[in-house]
């Protein structure tokens, strides 16, 4: 089907993921435009996740011993195969640990363009996409040239819950349409998150610094300030990439999923990764030096001004 | 063993931005570009394999800007073999000419391994990592988190969400798209660096301009925050007596 929407959707362990659901929603949104029917592969998962994916047409289950955890070469190879056998117009792709290793591959295995960081994708007079590049300071217009384009999505783009409903669908079980034997890379075993000193989703108040904090010695003065306030120290992932704080203390994406009665952000940019664990708290208030930082989007109350000068004066209003 | 480590340069993140007069794209008149941070973080990993293992490490950056020579010195000074500097002036590139650019040059070079950035914030259209490793038919993994030099190539963890990590063995040569070295990268001392600037270390390799890309941007935009904080006046006094009554409200502070 030559102007199909086909959907790349992920899982861990069986279990398919929010962002996967999110882009049958925006599948479904561009089958209104376009008329085309959304496929969805589901890639060595159960038969029985494709029950969750009522926004597809069709859920083709991908089967082989070799696709049961989630391989970079394995998968990658399956859905560049898929693709260049069923052409379909659009591929949309999550933007994710796993859709990284997919969509610059089909980019590549299929020739044809990609476009990454996508918040919407349009197919009204032309494919286009609108893009947040520079982690959320700059929103982009793009156009494709072509009729056809692969579209890496960044989650929380469509509404996941759109994206369960529908129908009911044809599910169709394939073998893996090439050969995975001898492949180079080995999947040993997952990892579960280590425990911390600290449960950052359980503190009422988090004192979240990000980059702007700009030396390990410094989160000092969060810790002064999260002690004055009875919460805890967090951090954007900057700050554990250095080495200034423990994974645990990690908010957004690759971190954890925090909704605090109150979130202080000091010096955090507010990229997409990080604001996709944060969004839901009940107060944010944000202190950045830049008036353009993308945190100001999604907190309550900001302020523009130097961390180093205001930090230490809540510390001493709360402590006096 | 051998490494090859891809890096770019990106404009600063704490820098401001603006866009250029046309509309299309940032005002690159006056953008200070710094090494993507998530290269730094490979060339770590790089670092640690070699301390391990030994080997080599060749670093290859495109571009002709002083930044590209800032960049590479730094990579010498800490550790690095040889630095690559392709020279090309061609503005700006996209991921798939860029990935186009590194491919070439890698025929050149005697690798087993090639480490760099998972992602860069200016990445519009794919990833240089997964790019490069596809153009060279090798196997490729992203988002790695540490490494282990093995018997039988290295064995590599990736990180998905939430906290969760898999291991997988990899055998060589591949393409690993790093975010986060085992350790923060290393400092170096300006000393160093000059030191480097006096070596051999660094050379130029002429590098063709590649084609342009399919995919094209027609408008880009600063997001307003309008529907988003509002904003407190005032000096950090002022700011944060506000910011107390915010929190008392919230229920997070007593008394008032």
């Amino acid at each position: 089907m030559a102007n199909e929407i086909f959907v790349v959707t992920e899982h861990l362990a069986g279990e398919v993921t929010e962002s996967s659901l999110e882009l049958l929603a925006m599948g479904r949104s561009l089958a209104a435009t376009t008329g085309a029917p959304v496929v969805a592969a589901l890639i060595g998962a159960p038969p029985a996740a494709a029950a969750t994916l009522g926004g597809a047409d069709l859920v083709l289950v991908v089967g082989d011993p070799h696709l049961s955890e989630f391989n970079p070469e394995a998968h990658a190879a399956v859905v560049v195969a898929l693709v260049n056998e069923r052409e379909p117009a659009i591929v949309l792709v999550p933007y994710t640990s796993i859709g990284m290793d997919l969509a610059s591959a089909i980019s590549v295995g299929c020739e044809l363009p990609l476009v990454s960081y996508c918040r919407r994708v349009t197919a009204a007079g032309g494919l286009a996409a609108t893009c947040q590049l520079h982690a959320g300071k700059v929103e982009a217009d793009v156009a494709v040239q072509g009729d056809r384009a692969v579209f890496a999505v960044l989650s929380g783009s469509a509404s996941a819950d759109d994206g369960r409903v529908g129908g009911a669908h044809a599910v169709e079980e394939i073998a893996s349409p090439v050969d995975l034997s001898g492949g180079k890379i080995t999947f040993i075993e997952f990892h579960e998150p280590v425990g911390g000193d600290v449960d950052i989703t359980a503190a009422d108040v988090l004192v979240v610094v990000g980059r702007g904090i700009d030396s390990g010695e410094n989160i000092e003065l969060a810790d002064e300030l999260a002690a004055a306030l009875g919460g805890a120290v967090a951090a954007s992932r900057p700050i554990i990439d250095q080495g200034w704080l423990p994974k645990s203390r990690q908010v957004g994406k690759s971190g954890l999923t925090v909704k605090p009665k109150a979130y202080l952000a000091f010096g955090v940019s507010g990229a997409p990764e990080h604001v996709e664990g944060m969004r839901d708290s009940s107060t944010i208030v944000a202190v950045n030096s830049d008036p353009q930082a993308p945190i100001f989007g999604v907190a309550h109350y900001g302020w523009v001004g130097d961390l180093f000068d205001i930090l230490p004066e809540l510390t001493d209003r709360l402590e006096g | 063993m051998n490494i090859a480590v891809l890096m770019r340069p990106v404009p600063d993140p704490v820098e401001e931005l603006e866009i250029s007069p046309d509309g299309a794209d940032l005002d690159r008149d006056y953008l200070g570009y710094v090494v993507n941070e998530f290269d730094e973080h490979a060339l770590e990993e790089g670092l640690l394999i070699k301390e391990q293992v030994g080997g080599t490490i060749t670093v290859l950056a495109p571009g002709s800007a002083d930044e590209i020579d800032d960049i590479l010195y730094t990579a010498l000074a800490k550790g690095a073999d040889r630095a690559v500097k392709l020279g090309t002036d061609v503005g700006p590139l996209s991921a798939h000419a860029l990935a186009r650019l590194f491919t070439d040059a890698l025929s050149d070079i005697d690798f087993d391994l090639v480490l760099t950035g998972v992602q860069a914030a200016d990445e519009l259209d794919g990833q240089v990592s997964v790019l490069v490793a596809s153009m060279l038919r090798l196997p490729h993994i992203s988002v790695v988190t540490a490494t282990e030099p093995i018997a039988a190539g290295v064995r590599v963890t990736k990180e998905f969400w939430a906290g969760i990590t898999a291991d997988y063995e990899v055998t060589l040569p591949a393409v690993l798209g790093v975010q986060a070295a085992r350790q923060a990268p290393r400092y170096v001392a300006i000393s160093r660096i000059r030191q480097a600037q006096q070596g051999e270390g660094l050379v130029e390799a002429d590098a063709v301009p590649p084609e342009r890309g399919s995919v094209r941007i027609t408008a880009v935009r600063l997001p307003e925050a309008e529907d988003g904080a509002e904003m407190l006046g005032g000096d950090a006094e002022a700011a944060a007596e506000r910011i107390i009554e915010i929190l008392r409200a919230a229920g997070v502070v007593q008394g008032g």
